[in-house]
């Protein structure tokens, strides 16, 4: 943790590609604090996925600095502060569930036996317990993303990044695995960065939601959730909900001469 | 349905289902041998019983009967001398030696030049045209300068066919080679970066990622490597004058087909057999180690 307390600082930055002359991201500033869920929303093109890449270092920004629990994102990395899901589970398949949340612990020394009790305890905790010894091809796509998690978390870091981590299922799925991934956050207290571009998913699920908008990749604005921290199915029924649903939608709509217009349409069916 | 025919239905399944695709496979077999048995004697009566001369004449020498090779195997090719299955089979044995150790000498080196070349592009656009070019060398053009260069250095125990098995090696390399760096690089590029979040290091993204990922084409190249390697280790006897192996054998007796061609051709048969031997062996050896997907589920 650093000296302000703060999990991720990011400050003044900026990502230019130098094919296209693209600039993803221009002059973020953005402070997540411990146990926060902050979810990034925009429509495609306005960077949030090469945000998440650039807190991991999978991305280096062309300015700015990230600092995550005090240190450089590079050393955070090294110091496997964070763990990460992908749109796809991205399971080995010649790994069985069991083995494959068990990578993490192998890189990093873990011996045997403490990596099956954790690995227990992480199938316990994505409910997937009967399905330690099931390979990746025969679980379904909920189940799949469920094991991602779990290799995630499994060797607790401080930081969680998704990136639409739910955005290949269907909305029965997905909603099933909100309150699931909330359920888990409460849990282990880590801090969330959750790319979306559904609005209700990120109103539902975070304590604070990012509104991004393209060409160049910038905040357009931020909403704080002031829902119950306790979330359930009735949340989405809660008038307060809609307020913030329209909030967030209207800080889109606002940047919407950005927008191509197949982008808003998007924007509208994912509400709707 | 009652509980316990309930019970007892899935186990049944269980055993009769792999012992019934095993028998299906065997019949499947023995069938295709049994009719290609039939067109090679059909068409020996046709071609004899009408005097029909093109593409080439038929008759006993050019075409000897299946029975006549077979009968040829329990027969001493020479006087005082054991069955020619015998003979045949010990020979056999001598140029399995020469083929495994190629084989696996082959298959280690083109593994390892694999391995080398994923992790740098600038070597493989550096060395992959020489590996390339190695190839189109005919192995009978390299298999004298492999014995007179190699030969000389090898321990006493192994002189001779040590030298037959690096020819056999020569053959086998290529192929793994080229399929390993294949099946290295198509390695998932999310999981590629999902192994950068983890912060692995070059060498455990090879073993935990890259060489599982890569192992069903290396199968699939070791497959072909199988039976080149037996071809390359008869052909390596050749220019090598062993007269302990198969190579030494089809060379014998070549000089007499026209007289006793049933001897060529059961050679040529057990050869052939040798051949299948291997390539069963690393498809048994892959079934045993790759885990994948089923592509089709019953």
């Amino acid at each position: 943790m650093s000296e302000s307390g703060n999990v991720v600082e990011i400050a003044g930055v900026t990502k230019t590609f130098p094919q296209g002359n693209v600039t993803a991201l221009e002059n973020i500033d953005l402070t997540l604090r411990p146990g926060e869920f902050v979810s990034l929303i925009g429509p495609s093109g306005c960077g949030k996925s090469t945000l998440l890449r650039v807190i991991g270092d999978l991305i280096e920004p062309t300015r700015g600095t990230v600092t995550i629990n005090g240190k450089t994102a590079r050393q955070a990395r090294a110091d496997r502060d964070y763990g990460i899901v992908f749109q796809d589970a991205v399971l080995f398949e010649w790994r069985n569930v069991a083995k494959n949340i068990a990578v993490p612990l192998e890189l990093l020394g873990w011996d045997r036996a403490k990596r099956k009790e954790r690995v227990r305890q992480m199938l316990e905790l994505v409910e997937l317990s009967g399905f330690a010894d099931h390979h990746p091809w025969q679980l379904s796509g909920g189940m799949q993303q469920r094991v991602a998690i779990a290799r995630a978390l499994a060797f607790e870091p401080a930081l969680l990044l998704m990136d639409e981590p739910f955005g290949a299922l269907d909305e029965m799925t997905r909603e099933r695995l909100n309150l699931e991934l909330l359920s888990i956050w409460a849990k282990l207290g880590s801090t969330v960065v959750f790319v979306t571009h559904s609005i209700s998913e990120a109103v539902f699920l975070s304590t604070r939601v990012v509104v991004m908008s393209p060409r160049p990749g910038r905040i357009a604005g931020i909403v704080d959730v002031d829902l119950p921290a306790q979330r359930s199915v009735e949340t989405r029924e809660d008038p307060r909900y809609f307020e913030l649903v329209t909030e967030v939608r209207e800080l889109l709509r606002s940047r919407g001469e950005h927008l191509l217009p197949e982008e808003e349409a998007a924007l509208r069916s994912s509400h709707e | 349905m009652s509980s316990a025919a309930a019970a007892t239905l899935p186990t049944r399944r269980t055993f009769t289902a792999p012992l019934a695709a095993g028998t299906k496979r065997a019949a499947a077999v023995v069938c295709v041998l049994a009719a290609l048995v039939g067109l090679y004697e059909l068409y020996h009566w046709v071609w004899v019983s009408t005097g029909w001369t093109h593409p080439f004449v038929v008759d006993d020498t050019t075409m000897p009967h299946i029975w006549v090779i077979l009968h040829a195997l329990w027969q001493p090719a020479q006087v005082n001398q054991p069955a020619l299955g015998t003979i045949l089979f010990h020979k056999s044995l001598f140029t399995a030696k020469e083929a495994a150790v190629g084989f696996g000498l082959g298959a280690v080196i083109g593994f390892a030049i694999g391995v080398v070349l994923v992790h740098s592009r600038l070597l493989t656009r550096g060395f992959l045209p020489y590996i390339v070019a190695s190839q189109t060398i005919p192995i009978l053009a390299i298999a004298p300068m492999v014995v007179i260069w190699v030969n000389p250095k090898l321990p006493a125990g192994v002189q001779g066919w040590g030298s037959v098995a690096v020819i056999a090696a020569y053959l086998t390399f290529f192929p793994v080679a080229i399929n390993t760096l294949r099946g290295l690089q198509s390695a998932d590029p999310r999981a590629l970066e999902l192994m950068r979040t983890y912060a692995a290091s070059r060498w455990t993204v090879l073993w935990k990622l890259r060489v599982p990922t890569s192992l069903p084409y290396v199968f699939a190249a070791l497959k072909i490597a199988a039976t080149a390697s037996v071809v390359g280790a008869i052909i390596g006897e050749l220019p090598s004058g062993l007269q302990d192996g198969l190579g030494g054998a089809i060379l014998n007796f070549n000089q007499y087909y026209s007289i006793e061609p049933q001897e060529l051709w059961a050679t040529n048969i057990v050869a052939a057999l040798l051949g299948i031997i291997f390539f069963v062996g690393v498809v048994a050896a892959e079934k045993a180690i790759v885990r994948r997907a089923p592509e089709t589920v019953e």
